[in-house]
């Protein structure tokens, strides 16, 4: 029986892992490997050969540590010390010090805030188990939540569980999951799809490659349980092609699933199938929003259409579709796995559960970072970013990417949820979070946002696709000292314009960044303004 | 037509007004005699909802949502010009002249110009944008036929036609964004092309100066569009 073996996979890998005296965990998620965590690894390995320590010390790759600002990361059980910044010229240095007092050298200290306010749901397994192994995502109670699903509840008892929860969308728009799965599995017809949504464009977020990277059958679980409770067969995850460790490591884990069993016809011998494909953006901001994303997919140019029909009605191929986020997928498991009232109970009221959030920019510690909802931004920036370098003041929080706005620093104890970002004018968008100091120009700050919209908007509609382009002029304008009030009045009607008339998401809130900074920083923009001739001339 | 098709009732422009539940608010409207601006949308193609000039309010929704493609719902309650609608279509009218370079007086269709007529109905009377003056090149490579990028609005009419209806699908949008433009097969000359039949079905569609025939110039550059209604008319009949 597929159970068992799966079940007699874990218990074997468990045992296999407690044969081991020391385990050394090295990051080799994008961002520790662009600073050489590969050769890190191969170091410690071969030092560990060198020796013969085979069979007491485990040296294996990981998903993300999460404190990208110190890469190459590694992680050093049971006494779980961290080393930052390793070298492969470290490995003997490490491998003497296993079981005595850690290298003061390299020691990265885990009971700063950084690492002790965070709440571990989706990455609960980043940073312990090796991706590209399927026995040790099953060892952590992998793929649980989807043998629960299969042998004792319904469908319906599924989606309730999801509502219960009340997960909102990770994507950025925050719509009920449970609401949203509901309608698909209410959608009549016998063929639908899923669809995982792992285009993730913002500038500076990188949450959804980090859990691709570090644990992909987290994501393909979560697939497979929202497969089960709508009534789909069929699944894709559409990934930007520019990720190409995530990709390389979901493709792995998508074979090995099939081959245990956990995917493919008849899963773990049930009247379940279901089969999971890749498939990669080229490059397109704009797929990342829901018709364009099935457009593309569908082998159409990635261009939205108009909602309705929504794609749960009429998605994929003219089929009920159910499109989620990469993170709100990684949530599934562990949901169904405590129940949808353990999750209700993190977080706030109108936000529920835990947000992977990328922090960069002028923070002392930048990386992943998991928190409940609810956590205030002074939190993230002042506790577990370390503050500002060279203590600086804080200028302002920018989150939700091109979508989303700059909130100022008087609002630092603005708790982060859905709700309070969109009040200040910013959204929860992926996850993507840029502190910025005083050194800052909002309006350029303003100008990158709106360029990186001008680049992605796909020109279907004349909003959007003139409109971003004469803001962008505009803005340099403004920046070139070259304006006057008149074109401030203008700016204004433009993100007016493209508010209420654009076709899709990108162009509806491509503004964002301009009203936002408009807003909370409207000096700045008038300080740069020259006189009319009227103005000059009285 | 199907013999389960619902009619409902709504309000547009405070008239009462019936409709089939498969009919779109733009649809009503002119069956109504109540005009709405439109670009992109032509009778007998697909609408794609892309110009947005047809942009409508309905009451109890805080979106504006185009009439073309929205269809209508029991009880709705549409406005169909209101200031805040009219602000909106005259601007994305000038974003359209400001886009690329069209200079009516020198152009093979002024005076049966859709963009121009256009401007004329909605009392567009300047410009506030400022030009962007692309640099676009001229494919008159084709026998009969010339495509004019400065003149184009993008709307996708030629594409459509093509693929829809004479179901050749020579042309396309290559590009992103403003960068965007028509081509014809991949980017071949018009004049290379092996997909196209020459029936010159883009070149009435195009709204524009975008697309002509060669050799015509003003009153003979009018464009005949009757054959599409015609065609989707004698398609559904034979369905």
């Amino acid at each position: 029986m597929p159970i068992e073996r799966v079940l007699a996979m874990a218990s074997a890998q468990v045992e296999a892992e407690s044969k081991f005296e020391h385990h050394i965990h090295v990051c080799v998620a994008s961002g520790c490997l662009s600073s050489g965590s590969d050769r890190v690894l191969q170091a410690l390995r071969d030092e560990v050969k060198g020796r013969g320590l085979e069979n007491k010390v485990l040296v294996k790759g990981v998903g993300c540590l999460g404190l990208c600002a110190a890469a190459p990361l590694i992680a050093v059980f049971p006494e779980g010390t961290y080393y930052q910044a390793v070298k492969p010229e470290d490995a003997p240095e490490i491998i003497d010090s296993l079981g005595k007092a850690p290298i003061e050298r390299l020691h990265c200290p885990t009971d700063r805030p950084f690492f002790q306010k965070q709440n571990k749901i989706v990455l609960e397994n980043s940073g312990y188990i090796d991706p590209l192994r399927i026995e040790e995502y099953v060892a952590r109670g992998g793929y649980q939540a989807l043998i629960e699903v299969l042998t004792e509840m319904s469908p319906n008892a599924v989606i309730e569980q999801i509502t219960l929860s009340g997960l909102r969308g990770r994507g950025g728009g925050g719509y009920p999951t449970g609401l949203k799965w509901t309608t698909v599995a209410k959608s009549p017809g016998t063929l639908k799809y899923i669809i995982c949504n792992a285009d993730e464009g913002d500038p500076g977020a990188f949450m959804d490659r980090s859990v691709l990277e570090s644990d992909p059958h987290r994501v393909l679980e979560g697939m497979a349980i929202a497969a089960y409770a709508v009534g789909a067969t069929r699944g894709y995850v559409y990934c930007r092609a520019e990720y190409p460790v995530a990709i390389d490591r979901l493709d792995k884990a998508i074979k090995q699933a099939k081959k245990t069993g956990l995917l493919g016809p008849n899963v773990l011998s049930t009247p379940f199938s279901f089969d999971v494909e890749v498939r990669l953006g080229a490059g397109a901001f704009v797929c990342g929003e829901e018709t364009a994303l099935i457009a593309s997919i569908e082998g159409k140019q990635g261009r939205p259409r108009h909602r309705p029909p929504y794609p749960a009605e009429s998605g994929l191929f003219g089929y009920p579709t159910l499109i989620n986020n990469v993170e709100t997928f990684a949530n599934i498991a562990p949901i169904i796995r405590n129940g949808g009232a353990w999750f209700a109970e993190i977080g706030t009221r109108g936000s529920h559960g835990t947000k992977v959030f990328a922090l960069a920019g002028k923070v002392q510690y930048t990386g992943l970072i998991e928190v409940p909802m609810g956590t205030t931004l002074h939190e993230i920036v002042y506790e577990m970013g370390g503050g500002i370098p060279d203590n600086r003041p804080c200028k302002a929080i920018q989150t939700g990417g091109p979508s989303g706005g700059c909130i100022p620093a008087r609002f630092i104890d603005l708790p982060v949820d859905y709700e309070s970002l969109r009040e200040k004018g910013s959204m929860m968008g992926s996850g993507g979070m840029i502190v910025m100091d005083d050194t800052s120009d909002m309006v350029d700050v303003a100008r990158f946002f709106m360029e990186f919209c001008v680049g992605e908007s796909c020109g279907k509609c004349v909003p959007c696709r003139v409109g971003t382009a004469q803001m962008n002029d505009l803005l340099t304008k403004i920046i070139d000292g070259k304006a006057t009030k008149h074109d401030i009045v203008h700016l204004e009607e433009l993100c007016e314009l493209l508010r209420d008339t654009s076709l899709c998401g990108l162009g509806q809130s491509a503004p964002n960044p301009v009203v936002s900074t408009l807003t909370h920083f409207r000096q700045e923009y008038l300080d740069r303004l020259v006189e009319t001739d009227e103005e000059a001339a009285s | 037509m199907s013999p389960k098709v619902r009619i409902k009732t709504l309000k547009i422009d405070g008239r009462d007004i019936g409709a089939r539940e498969d009919e779109t608010i733009l649809q009503v409207a002119r069956e109504n005699g109540i005009q709405i601006p439109t670009l992109c949308h032509l009778d007998g193609l697909e609408p794609i909802g892309a110009c947005r000039l047809c942009m409508v309010e309905v009451r109890g929704s805080s979106r504006l949502l185009p009439a073309c493609v929205t269809r209508v719902e029991e009880g709705m309650e549409v406005t169909t010009k209101s200031p805040r609608l009219i602000r909106h279509r005259r601007m994305i009218l000038e974003l359209l002249f400001a886009e690329r370079n069209h200079v009516c007086s020198v152009c093979v269709v002024n005076g049966k110009c859709e963009l121009q007529s256009l401007a004329v109905a909605l009392g567009m009377t300047q410009v506030r944008t400022p030009y962007r003056f692309p640099r676009f090149e001229l494919d008159a490579s084709h026998p009969r036929f010339v495509n004019d990028h400065n003149r184009c609005v993008l709307c996708a009419r030629c594409v459509r036609v093509c693929d829809e209806i004479e179901g050749a699908h020579t042309w396309d949008i290559m590009g992103r964004g403003v960068n965007g433009r028509v081509i014809t097969d991949l980017n071949e000359p018009w004049g290379e092309s092996n997909s196209c039949t020459g029936c010159g079905k883009c070149v009435h569609v195009c709204p524009t100066g975008a697309l002509s025939e060669k050799g015509t110039l003003r009153e003979d550059a009018g464009k005949q569009r009757d054959f599409l209604p015609y065609l989707t008319l004698m398609r559904e009949v034979r369905r």
